[in-house]
């Protein structure tokens, strides 16, 4: 129950506005839930398809519904959720765009975080002719979940396709740090990325 | 003695009498009832450790334990409730009875009508989830239970705990739907109203005075439980149970039991006739028939849940399409949109609908981790 919170959730947990109602998709073990619960009055659901992890999530008190986000979000209605959360799970989607306009569909306001496939060292082992494994995206090619990476350039330039409006960005190193380097050149160093999307007219 | 490991041991029903009439949602009143009823575990000082379990279409009070130390068969969830078990009688008082209208001990067709001295048959009314659960809130009046810590129950069981959910809001602080549907579909009731129609056609029905006739309808009451049976169970299960094999090296081109599903379909609906009463079929199925909270609410599920103050747990199983998890989501969205706290579990499963008396580890692990959080949190 006291294990630290993870260092995407830890960075995007400020952004969640006090006493808001939030779901959280992919909400592993609930720690997210848990700490917000606990910290900012949040109230709310994760969603989550493994089985150990709704159970976790049940231990810790966490409101968890068994579901596959590859299914849509169909059990909620417009407009339910305040803060829609998805960290991390963006590029293991069949169709992550259309999961991002279903969070914007059931949510106010959309958070994704995701890894940068821009950053310098993906971009060195491509050149290399190599598929990357980094500290960001440890797994191989033939055993990765991850089967729709992007770059920051290439999420914003689906953002300004679908005119959901970019309300905050935060661009960090692995460690979930701001830096000199990412701020000049930001699809190069950035290792985590961090949106919160609006749709339009919001 | 010999008591296996985790089971509550051996235990001896009790028949409670409430003198007072119980309104009913037909219109009728019983002027007193009886209701049958085990427990186990101990009830804490606080009177806030109890659970009620709700028994669907062919259950009991008889839910765990022995009642003697050499009978052969323990109580209808004994794998689930017992000392260490999921429902853990170390920590809960758990209570079990046997509803308005069956056929083991508490008031229904088989029990004579103060009228007439006769058996009701027939003439006993029609019951509702609701009157179940009003009766229900009776039993836990006398046991001096004012709120429940969990109420909790598969199929018609967990039709049972959306109405407590919904209709005693203060009296029950967790709410586990298993296996259960916010009402039942049109092929639901269709499968019902086959079964009903095996039972009302068989000539030894005699307009449900079979008692006074000394005929059962048991032709009626097999088919019916047999057609159950095919629905309780997966096209995959039957499958990898039966398979399609003759019993016999070549056909025998008659009637007699061939295949291996028709043995299994003919035992069980053989041994339901020994066990069950034909009139309290016909009353649970319409009872199933009826429930739906949406009706009650002028038509929203959403506005029927907005009652209720309990947390939920709701469960389903993969293989289940009788009620297939579809039907559980169904409760979890409108909780949603009611602003109730639940959380689902989607079981892998292979056998169908009875998977929900089955020990599955990935099922009975979430029932023990929420229902332990029940037993910490307190009220």
């Amino acid at each position: 129950m006291n294990t630290p919170l993870r260092a995407d959730l830890a960075a995007l947990s400020p952004w969640i506005p006090e006493g808001a109602r939030i779901l959280d998709l992919g909400c592993g073990d609930g720690g997210l839930l848990a700490h917000l619960a606990a910290r900012r009055g949040v109230h709310g659901y994760g969603l989550e398809i493994d089985p150990a992890n709704v159970a976790a999530c049940v231990a810790r008190g966490v409101n968890v519904i068994q579901a596959d986000l590859d299914q849509g979000l169909s059990d909620f209605a417009d407009g339910a959720f305040d803060v829609v959360v998805m960290s991390q799970a963006l590029q293991a989607l069949q169709r992550p765009d259309a999961v991002v306009a279903e969070m914007l569909r059931v949510g106010q306001s959309a958070i994704v975080t995701f890894p940068n496939f821009g950053h310098w060292r993906v971009r060195r082992a491509l050149l290399a002719g190599r598929m990357p494994v980094t500290p960001s995206l440890p797994e191989r090619w033939f055993d990765t979940p991850n089967i729709h990476l992007c770059t920051v350039a290439d999420f914003e330039d689906l953002c300004a396709r679908r005119g959901w409006s970019i309300s905050r960005r935060a661009l960090l190193d692995r460690r979930h740090r701001e830096s000199l380097a990412i701020r000049l050149l930001p699809n190069l160093f950035c290792e985590q990325a961090l949106y919160e999307l609006r749709r339009p007219g919001r | 003695m010999n008591t296996p490991v985790g089971s509550v041991g051996v235990v001896t029903p009790q028949k409670l009498v409430f003198e007072e009439a119980l309104a009913l949602d037909c219109g009728r009143s019983l002027p007193r009832f009886e209701l049958m009823v085990e427990t186990y575990g101990q009830l804490n000082a606080a009177a806030s450790n109890a659970v009620l379990i709700c028994h669907a279409l062919s259950g009991d009070h008889h839910a765990a334990g022995l009642h003697s130390e050499d009978d052969s068969k323990p109580g209808w969830w004994d794998n689930c409730i017992g000392p260490g078990k999921p429902i853990d009688t170390d920590r809960f008082f758990v209570v079990a009875l046997n509803n308005l209208g069956g056929c083991k001990g508490s008031t229904g067709p088989v029990s004579l009508n103060p009228d007439n001295g006769q058996p009701y048959g027939p003439d006993f009314p029609l019951l509702t989830v609701g009157d179940w659960v009003r009766s229900q809130a009776r039993l836990a009046d006398r046991l001096g239970i004012r709120q429940w810590a969990a109420v909790i129950g598969g199929s018609l069981g967990g039709m049972q705990v959306q109405q407590w959910a919904i209709e005693f809001p203060a009296r029950i602080r967790h709410a586990v739907v298993i296996a259960s549907a916010p009402e039942l579909s049109a092929q639901n009731i269709a499968f019902n109203e086959i079964a009903r129609q095996a039972i009302l056609s068989d000539p030894d029905f005699h307009g449900g005075r079979y008692y006074e006739q000394g005929t059962v309808p048991s032709r009626g009451l097999k088919l019916a439980r047999m057609l159950g049976h095919i629905t309780y169970l997966s096209d995959e299960a039957m499958r990898a149970k039966f398979g399609a094999e003759l019993k016999a090296a070549t056909p025998a081109f008659n009637f007699d039991v061939e295949f291996e599903v028709e043995s299994y379909l003919r035992h069980q609906g053989q041994s339901f006739v020994d066990r069950f009463d034909a009139n309290t079929y016909l009353l649970m199925t319409k009872a199933l028939d009826y429930f739906d909270p949406a009706r009650d609410a002028g038509g929203s599920l959403v506005d029927a849940y907005r009652a209720a103050q309990a947390k939920f747990l709701v469960i389903a199983f993969a293989s289940d399409w009788r009620f297939s998890p579809a039907r559980s989501r169904e409760i979890v969205r409108a909780l949603v949109a009611a602003g109730r706290a639940v959380s689902y579990a989607e079981i892998d499963s292979q056998l169908g609908h009875d998977d929900f008396l089955m020990p599955i580890p990935q099922y009975h692990g979430v029932l023990r981790t929420y229902l332990a959080r029940v037993a910490e949190e307190g009220p």
